[in-house]
């Protein structure tokens, strides 16, 4: 008789899991995608062009292309390749709007975990304070930045991050609570862990599924608020290849020239809908509910 | 013959103070556990069991718990005055606790080998490689192979969870195990295994154990001596033979006659009446006499003093003085 093979039980950790299950909707996978092509455009851009040759020298005999084979999105009003300008633009929004992102992570899961695990005074304090920047616009609050301190990416990364450190410090803070009280913190306690050891290796991982759907859909927030600031001045400066500067140099010659707005338009477009395709996937992916 | 007890509880009360009133969980706990012994603490939902075996570690939620009196001594040191460090470096490794549900006292996101290896970890100086080595030995003590430390808690039915709770509490060698009621999330048939294993480590490791629980068929199989208690407070205390054979309390009448007859199904169950008092607003006197069926007038006036029937059986009841306690059975009053 042929002798059965014991089926061997495959392990699979948590985020394996969780990969699987994203990978299960092909919307999150697209999104995931267009992410990981923006990523790689920004990693290559200066490879591929060269900054100061391509991307910022002045060509006005070459001015107001429309598309073609040589320039592929066509050339702005100061005849510089817009397809260039766009893949080297990935750089700016996507460096911007993570460093903003991950300071806010940083500073913002910091406050939300040591608000929520330890509670009463010390909670009250750090949220009513987080309530206070909660009610400052974003945008306003990094216009204002920009005019107290000057137009420059560090300020613009500063403005951005402390407006997004609110939203992250509510949302580890929430989920910390819920897990607080679980028996497991407890068990760890009981087996002589402090506090710090027990926040770092049970609280936080536990809490982390809304955070990273958060952080996600942060960045997407955060490169429209470049753009948009950018639009209006207060961003990144010209000649630097910022989508939104890009859209609005292209204002003027919206009519007979409208490839100038659209492209970059398209761009930004994009690159918000795959982040929050992606954003959408995770929150499910990672739904215990879902499991 | 009487050694040094390895936990000593004196006159414990604890309250939890929350908006709604004050909670009187536990009301003057007396317990003292010998090295190699193993003490149930049997009584209803409610009755401040768990708050005991909290207590004993000092992991009493506050806010709302307060310990109001009493004195705590685990291995003849005062955890009342015990800093937090101090109290770090005895839990798992003096004294280490077995929680109720194993399903929650796991960490979802952790290997259970990291979790058993924490214990190393944090109480000795020895490399990662040792710890986990030490860990693949507990894990085949508790009868998991050690190839499976590496899998997630999820993976694992309830009853090999339990084992590896129960790895996790014995890792540190402790001279106190507090086990809060192990196996009620478990089937009879686990609940039969996970016992014995139990009582196997516990002979060989000669750890003392507390074992909390509501399962008087868990108490008979596994405990030397019994401690009841009814809100708060022991009501009846002694050997397992003093309690089984010889009960004097109406209380633990009423659990024992809870307890359904495999031999007679005709035979009615005769629970106990009522309800658990609510422990925000006791009564007075004995906190038992509203549910007792041999109430006197004194019980609702005056708190009963504690009788002893030997050196080790007392009861605290009113039906009981110096003469009568030595007769059998629950006395008949007239």
């Amino acid at each position: 008789m042929e002798k059965i093979k014991p089926k061997i039980y495959k392990k699979k950790g948590p985020i394996v899991e969780v990969f699987l299950r994203l990978a299960k909707n092909k919307t999150a996978i697209l999104g995931l995608i267009i992410v990981a092509i923006l990523i790689i455009a920004a990693l290559a851009a200066p490879f591929i062009f060269d900054y100061d040759d391509v991307i910022i020298k002045q060509n006005i005999s070459n001015r107001l292309q429309s598309p073609s084979k040589d320039n592929w999105f066509g050339t702005d009003d100061l005849g510089r390749d817009i397809f260039a300008r766009i893949v080297y633009g990935s750089r700016i929004s996507l460096r911007v709007s993570f460093t903003a992102v991950a300071i806010a992570l940083l500073i913002g899961g910091f406050l939300g975990a040591i608000g929520g695990y330890y509670g009463g005074m010390l909670d009250n304090i750090i949220m009513r304070f987080m309530d206070v920047f909660l009610a400052i616009p974003g945008t306003l609050f990094a216009i204002t930045i920009a005019a107290a301190l000057g137009n420059n990416i560090r300020n613009l990364i500063i403005a951005l991050s402390i407006s997004s450190i609110p939203g992250f410090a509510r949302i580890l803070r929430s989920s910390v609570i819920t897990v607080r009280d679980v028996e497991f913190i407890e068990a760890a306690r009981a087996i002589g862990a402090n506090d710090a050891r027990i926040i770092l290796n049970h609280v936080i991982p536990n809490s982390l599924a809304p955070v990273i759907v958060h952080t996600t859909l942060n960045v997407a927030t955060i490169i429209l608020t470049i753009a948009g600031l950018s639009f209006l001045g207060l961003g990144i400066a010209p000649p630097a290849p910022e989508w939104g500067s890009m859209l609005s140099s292209g204002r003027t010659y919206l009519i007979g020239h409208s490839y100038i707005t659209a492209f970059p338009g398209f761009a930004i477009m994009i690159t918000i809908l795959a982040l929050n395709l992606l954003g959408d996937g995770l929150r499910d992916a990672l739904d215990p509910r879902l499991k | 013959m009487e050694n040094k007890p390895i936990l000593e509880i004196k006159n414990l009360v604890v309250e939890y103070r929350t908006d709604d009133g004050i909670v009187q969980a536990l009301n003057g706990l007396d317990l003292s556990i010998q090295p190699g012994e193993t003490h149930g603490l049997v009584g209803e939902t409610g009755a401040g069991k768990t708050t005991a075996g909290l207590g004993i570690l000092k992991l009493i939620p506050d806010p709302p718990g307060v310990v109001v009196d009493g004195e705590i001594y685990l291995d003849g040191k005062n955890v009342m005055v015990a800093s937090d460090k101090e109290m770090e470096s005895m839990r798992g490794y003096d004294v280490s606790m077995i929680f109720q549900d194993p399903m929650t006292s796991l960490n979802p996101v952790m290997t259970v080998e990291d979790q058993i290896a924490e214990v190393y970890e944090l109480h000795e100086d020895i490399s990662q490689a040792d710890s986990l080595k030490k860990t693949h030995e507990i894990l085949e003590l508790v009868g998991i192979p050690a190839e499976r430390g590496n899998e997630y808690p999820h993976q694992f039915s309830g009853g090999m969870k339990q084992r590896v709770v129960i790895a996790m509490a014995l890792a540190g060698n402790p001279k106190l195990l507090i086990a809060d009621e192990p196996t009620t999330a478990l089937d009879v048939t686990i609940q039969a295994q996970v016992l014995g294993m139990m009582k196997d480590l516990k002979d060989k490791y000669n750890t003392a154990m507390l074992m909390i629980t509501h399962d008087l068929g868990i108490v008979a199989e596994v405990c030397d001596k019994v401690s009841v208690i009814y809100a708060g407070r022991i009501v009846e205390q002694g050997n397992l033979v003093d309690i089984f054979d010889n009960t004097r309390h109406p209380y633990t009448e009423g659990l024992f006659n809870s307890l359904p007859n495999l031999a007679d199904r005709t035979q009615k169950l005769k629970p106990i009446k009522g309800l658990m008092p609510d422990p925000s607003n006791l009564p007075t006197g004995c906190p038992f006499h509203p549910r007792c069926d041999y109430v006197m007038e004194i019980c609702s006036k005056v708190k009963p003093p504690r009788v002893y029937r030997d050196g080790a059986h007392y009861v605290e009841c009113h039906l009981y003085n110096e003469e009568n306690i030595k007769k059998g059975g629950v006395i008949e009053r007239d």
